[in-house]
């Protein structure tokens, strides 16, 4: 059985720091979205941001693979200062997988093609092995004979998961995922969610926003609560889920309870 | 029941509703295929009544001679008459050329369009200047402005170019101007996530629009495309200002000699010969692009909506 991700093995205790963000800030116009963001992502670490809406966690993610430039702070990526003149963010972007809420396949190219492309086209792969290294991807996700269709015969829990698939085919050193559940029908939760559980178990190194609380206290080493573009609270799931310090995080999970998602 | 309580959402006291039209209903199965049969017969049996009437008689000979059409599409040596046939030939070989070379161009202006950063703005800015004024002269004007004008300059090189390399000129930039336009409406039309999508990637930005948006913006235009090149094809007519021996030109030739103006009428089937197959093509396409997408499941509409 061939690994989705091919993660080797840092001890628990002092993995690699893979990501790690200090004092960022980051504003549109007058709306100040992230106000001073520390977090850090060591290698195999599985951190799941929690919050509502509005909150900051689309745009946390959005800012760690450069697709939005911050104001302040600095982002490291494997120890490289991403904010450094001469960084060039296509090279960022090869090590940092990014899934987002609306899937976003190519409408216009086949399931292989989707997966293919930037391999061949970043990576330099031939056609054959980069064709070899997607068909197994997708065998190993049950979408071995989905290979030649066109996105829009796929369900939404199916493109989802090929959307990891084209993320992992890079061999990216962390994943970020972006309420990738919140735009699937509620019966296709389930399939997307278990494969992030299984990259999890397989050591793959991912930040999550979700807004699913059973999943995020299943499978986080970590969990930050973000509000209003702080993380007001972060530590292991037991701690957050069952007896947060701040006050704002119990309102919150409170509200969470109310509302049945918890 | 009172009928609203104090602090009642809904209000129960409903007036009676209609669920029917009060028109009559549409005419269906064999009772409208007899209904359309009927009215067929009469609209043709009109027009052929108003065709046959004594009056008409002067148009029949002025416009829809067979013979005179015959004369016009071979043309004539001996009376100085040119070929409407092989005049058209012109007006297809132009055409084409023309398309070609407009599809080419228009894609590099409207690339340089979208692009951002300083060291471009001013070329943005002539591409912009560019295509109002393509768009906003009339081709007429352009053609004779150029056919005309660039002669009397008398510049080596460019002044002695034959009438058709003008013409071909002034149908690039007028339609290059038009053609243009469309495609960034094309790429427009890709949303923005797409773009997103790709660049997370690690695809360049270039990398993003060769592979990924100019492949949904130009499937998204096709039809306008189209469209414009249909209307290009009719525009090499205009050629005729500068004295080229294509159809129209070859048409008020034979009108001049035969005092007869069916020449004109078997130019007109010619450009229709062409124009209307790419049109009804032109439609097939887009009706089969709406179908495809409504036929596309809920993930789909997710794929290309914002979250």
């Amino acid at each position: 059985m061939t690994a989705l991700s091919s993660n080797s093995g840092a001890t628990e205790a002092e993995a690699e720091v893979v990501l790690s963000l200090q004092g960022v800030h980051k504003r549109f116009g007058d709306l100040e979205v992230l106000k001073g963001i520390d977090l850090t992502v060591r290698s195999r670490e599985v951190v799941c941001l929690i919050g509502s809406s509005g909150s900051g966690k689309s745009t946390l993610l959005r800012t760690c693979n450069l697709l939005e430039p911050i104001g302040a702070g600095t982002i490291e990526l494997l120890g490289h200062d991403l904010g450094h003149e001469r960084i060039d963010p296509d090279a960022v972007r090869r090590h940092i997988g990014m899934v987002f809420q609306s899937y976003n396949l190519f409408p216009h190219l086949s399931v292989l093609d989707n997966v293919t492309l930037a391999p061949r086209r970043v990576l330099k792969r031939s056609k054959a092995a980069a064709e070899q290294e997607a068909t197994e991807l997708l065998a190993r996700i049950g979408l071995a004979e989905k290979a030649a269709d066109f996105p829009d015969r796929l369900s939404g829990g199916q493109q989802q998961r090929v959307a990891i698939v084209r993320a992992l085919a890079m061999g990216p050193s962390i994943l970020l995922l972006d309420e990738i559940t919140s735009a699937l029908d509620p019966e296709l939760v389930a399939e997307v969610l278990g494969l992030v559980e299984e990259l999890a178990q397989q050591g793959m190194t991912m930040v999550l926003a979700t807004h699913e609380m059973g999943f995020a206290r299943e499978v986080a080493d970590t969990v930050c609560f973000l509000e209003e573009g702080r993380i007001i609270e972060s530590g292991p799931p037991a701690k957050i889920f069952e007896d947060p310090d701040d006050p704002a995080t119990r309102r919150f999970l409170q509200r969470i309870i109310e509302a049945g998602r918890l | 029941m009172p009928p609203t309580s104090a602090g009642a959402l809904i209000d129960r006291d409903e007036p009676p509703i209609s669920l029917y039209s009060s028109s009559r209903p549409r005419l269906r199965g064999r009772a409208g295929t007899i209904a359309s049969t009927v009215s067929t017969i009469v609209v043709i049996g009109l027009i052929i009544a108003l065709l046959a009437s004594p009056s008409a008689a002067a148009f029949r000979k002025g416009f829809l001679d067979v013979h005179q059409m015959w004369i016009a599409f071979k043309g004539d040596p001996q009376k100085g008459i040119l070929s409407v046939g092989k005049g058209f030939l012109l007006n297809l070989w132009l055409s084409i050329v023309c398309e070609i070379i407009v599809l080419i161009l228009a894609l590099g202006i409207a690339a340089l369009r979208m692009t951002r950063g300083p060291v471009l703005m001013p070329f943005r800015g002539v591409a912009i200047a560019y295509t109002d004024f393509g768009r906003g002269v009339p081709v007429i004007l352009v053609m004779l402005w150029i056919g005309f004008g660039v002669p009397s300059l008398n510049i080596p090189g460019i002044s002695t170019q034959s009438p058709v390399a003008y013409a071909g000129f002034v149908l690039v930039f007028s339609y290059t101007a038009y053609v243009s336009e469309v495609y960034r409406a094309g790429i427009l039309s890709v949303p923005t996530n797409q773009v997103q999508a790709a660049r997370s990637l690690g695809l360049s930005a270039g990398t993003t629009l060769r592979r990924v948006v100019l492949p949904q913006a130009i499937r998204n235009v096709l039809p306008a495309l189209l469209n414009d090149f249909a209307s290009l094809q009719k525009d090499t007519a205009i050629v005729s200002t500068l004295g080229v021996a294509e159809a129209v030109h070859a048409a008020q030739i034979a009108g001049g000699v035969e005092f007869n103006y069916s020449g004109f009428t078997i130019a007109s089937l010619l450009f229709l010969a062409v124009t209307v197959p790419l049109t009804r093509y032109t439609d097939r396409i887009m009706a089969k692009d709406r179908n495809r997408r409504l036929a596309g499941n809920g993930g789909a509409g997710a794929a290309t909506s914002s979250p």
